[in-house]
């Protein structure tokens, strides 16, 4: 997928000599409508969105993205919903890739190859499965590359050796690298130099894969991080959207003011 | 998709972990790969190790106390009339419930791994008593993630877990019942999964949980064949093993000897959680005829929406209380060697009495729920018909709601 959407964000984050600044928000939080509209706004500092399909029994995710999980889905969010905001995204900011994350579970009911068509049609440019681990997601992988979309891997730092090979060999554009041994949203327990240099030990294996790191990255701690080809930035924006909620104010502002200033901060 | 013959249930998965290649398998996050399998090398490796078995029947046999005993409930089937009722007593076991089994192996797993930290989940805290009880007996350090809505109504465990040294961490999300106490322990476990190692309380779960505890809860159907073998001289004709159904571990362990034989012969029935008769809410995936899916970490039948969301349950039986199945079951189910039906709230506690009125026995209403198929089936069946029910549980814990339900306890 040499010329994907996807390659092409971090290519142009490389030339500006910063990490691809890659954000998570939850299809429907708080509301369908508001949702893409934070969506449309943070995407002009974003340089790739990811957009969760909210699941109520959410293994992985800490408080944060919960509680936006929760929110969506009790406000009535379809998959077909989720499919619906995407494509629009999609019309009106053709340029940006949206990467799709979730469960599996949704994808089974939906059926495999129904959900891949309809990510096809709706313009969706990766998928992160977060539930579905190397070597059981070859087969729905290799679907997806055919299908011209992104499968994106995730690592950890108790992926073993070999693992980690089969693995980046098995990748297409993008690698996820998971921070720290905590599910989203936890706060970073592990020092950004060592994070940095198991990064560097994936990038080692292959250079040429854009490697992202996730999980514990706020404000106060994507600096540090600079150097990564990518940072994703998801608990962060989810407490933002509560928070702004609770004090009834205007969840895209303040949102988009959020992911304006980690930009900043990696420039 | 076919039953193998002379190999355990629990080892009769493909590689990926999947029974009849679509029940079980291992849907976790990529931190959890590492520690599954770590754990999946050293429990194969404790399996065949002559000491570690020799430790685990030891501790079965003094500290379990095993075999629980096996006795004829003379005046409830008098009662009746028709089959002969019969209950294996696994509420003996030290702690009052099957859970024992699974919780001492894994303490001793935990042991062997050298790791300090334990937790689990549960549901009607006897999961979460054991859990703590063997965590205090080999010196571990114990959570346990219990729904705040079990919390309330399971309190006599409760108070039983916390005396033990155990930290309960109620979990408020969701439904606040062992839907969400599974998911926090697993989350936990995801963070800390380093120095930590997770039990989970039934045979649900990634693939190595299954068996794990399907081979823990094995001892009770090695128990009953022995019994059997004494009390009939020779297998009576007609047999019937009823077991109440949750996430499906003791009716594992109480099945497992047996599966083997014909159903015609030795008939397996596994009862679920109705629920409120006039609820539609229910915990009865098999019985009411859910859809696949993914729920921690495994392919099961689950009571789920169109959507892949998973549904609230509702059971008078915190233990039964689940959306999910043992993969085991669903196999079991689909290859029709076990018969799955449901029990409300109502049947099992008006079981619950009928039982406690002719006989010295006090099932919890998990078992309560197995004794309400029994009772029903019984009158139909002729005299050389042996029905055997595990009574896997204790009432005490359910001392509020039975006081509540029925006015006295």
């Amino acid at each position: 997928m040499k010329n994907s959407l996807i390659n092409r964000s971090f290519e142009k984050a490389k030339r500006e000599n910063r990490p691809a600044l890659i954000t998570y928000t939850v299809a429907g939080d708080n509301t369908k409508k508001k949702s893409l509209e934070i969506l449309k706004s943070i995407s002009n500092y974003a340089d790739i969105c990811e957009l969760g399909f909210p699941h109520n029994t959410p293994i992985a995710d800490g408080g944060q993205i919960q509680t936006s999980a929760y929110r969506a889905i009790k406000n009535g969010i379809k998959i077909n919903d989720v499919f619906s905001i995407a494509s629009k995204f999609k019309k009106a900011k053709k340029d940006k890739p949206i990467i799709l994350m979730g469960y599996y579970n949704m994808i089974y009911q939906f059926n495999e190859n129904k959900f891949i068509s309809k990510c096809k049609r709706s313009k969706i440019d990766g998928l992160i499965v977060v539930d579905l681990p190397f070597p059981e997601n070859k087969i729905f992988a290799s679907k997806c590359k055919k299908n011209n979309i992104n499968f994106i891997q995730l690592i950890s730092p108790t992926t073993s050796k070999l693992r980690l090979k089969k693995i980046i060999k098995n990748s297409h554009d993008m690698i996820y690298y998971i921070s720290m041994l905590s599910t989203t949203g936890g706060k970073l327990k592990v020092s950004p130099k060592k994070i940095i240099q198991e990064y560097k030990r994936i990038k080692n294996y292959n250079e040429f894969k854009n490697v992202v790191i996730g999980f514990g990255i706020t404000e106060k701690t994507i600096k540090s991080l600079k150097k990564a080809d990518g940072l994703v930035v998801g608990s962060a924006i989810c407490k933002e959207i509560t928070r702004s909620i609770k004090k009834r104010q205007n969840t895209v502002t303040n949102v988009t003011n959020v992911v304006k200033k980690l930009k900043n901060k990696i420039k | 998709m076919k039953l193998k013959k002379n190999i355990p249930l629990i080892d009769q998965h493909d590689r990926f972990g999947f029974w009849g290649g679509k029940f079980g398998g291992s849907f976790i996050p990529e931190t959890l790969k590492k520690p599954v399998e770590d754990l999946t090398i050293e429990f194969e490796k404790l399996r065949k190790n002559k000491n570690f078995i020799r430790k685990k029947d030891f501790y079965f046999k003094n500290y379990i106390g095993s075999p629980t005993s096996f006795i004829k409930l003379e005046n409830l089937s008098n009662h009746l009339g028709g089959a002969q009722i019969w209950a294996k007593v696994v509420s003996e076991a030290n702690g009052g419930a099957h859970k024992i089994y699974n919780a001492t192996v894994h303490a001793l797993i935990c042991k062997a791994m050298g790791k300090k930290y334990i937790i689990g989940d549960t549901g009607a805290g006897y999961a979460g008593k054991m859990l703590s009880m063997a965590a205090k007996k080999f010196g571990l350090k114990c959570k346990i993630f219990m729904g705040a809505k079990d919390i309330k109504r399971q309190k006599p465990n409760c108070d039983a877990i916390r005396k033990n040294g155990a930290e309960i961490i109620p979990v408020y999300s969701g439904s606040q019942t062992l839907v969400d106490a599974v998911s926090e322990c697993m989350r936990y476990w995801v963070s800390n999964c380093d120095n930590t190692h997770m039990c989970v309380g039934s045979t649900v779960g990634p693939n190595i949980f299954v068996k794990i505890c399907g081979w823990s809860t094995s001892q009770i159907s090695r128990e009953l064949k022995t019994q059997i073998k004494k009390e009939f001289k020779k297998f009576p004709k007609k047999l019937k093993l009823i077991n109440c159904v949750g996430g499906g571990s003791s009716a594992y362990g109480f099945w497992s000897e047996f599966i083997d034989y014909d159903k015609r012969h030795i008939e397996l029935i596994g009862v679920e959680a109705g629920g409120p008769r006039k609820s539609k809410l229910h915990a009865a995936p098999l019985s009411r005829n859910a859809k696949i899916g993914i729920l921690h970490g495994a392919a099961s039948y689950v009571c789920q929406s169109s959507e892949g969301q998973i549904n609230e349950t509702e059971s008078i039986s915190a233990g039964l209380d689940y959306p999910g199945v043992s993969p085991i079951h669903c196999f079991l189910k689909d290859i029709k060697r076990a018969r799955y039906t449901y029990a409300t709230d109502e049947a099992a506690l008006n079981a619950y009495q009928m039982v406690t009125k002719f006989e010295k026995l006090n099932p919890s209403l998990e078992p309560s729920h197995a004794f309400a198929e029994s009772i029903r089936i019984a009158p139909k069946l002729s005299k050389n018909t042996v029905i055997i029910v595990n009574s896997c549980g204790d009432a005490k814990k359910d001392r509020d709601i039975l006081k509540e339900r029925l006015g006295k306890y």
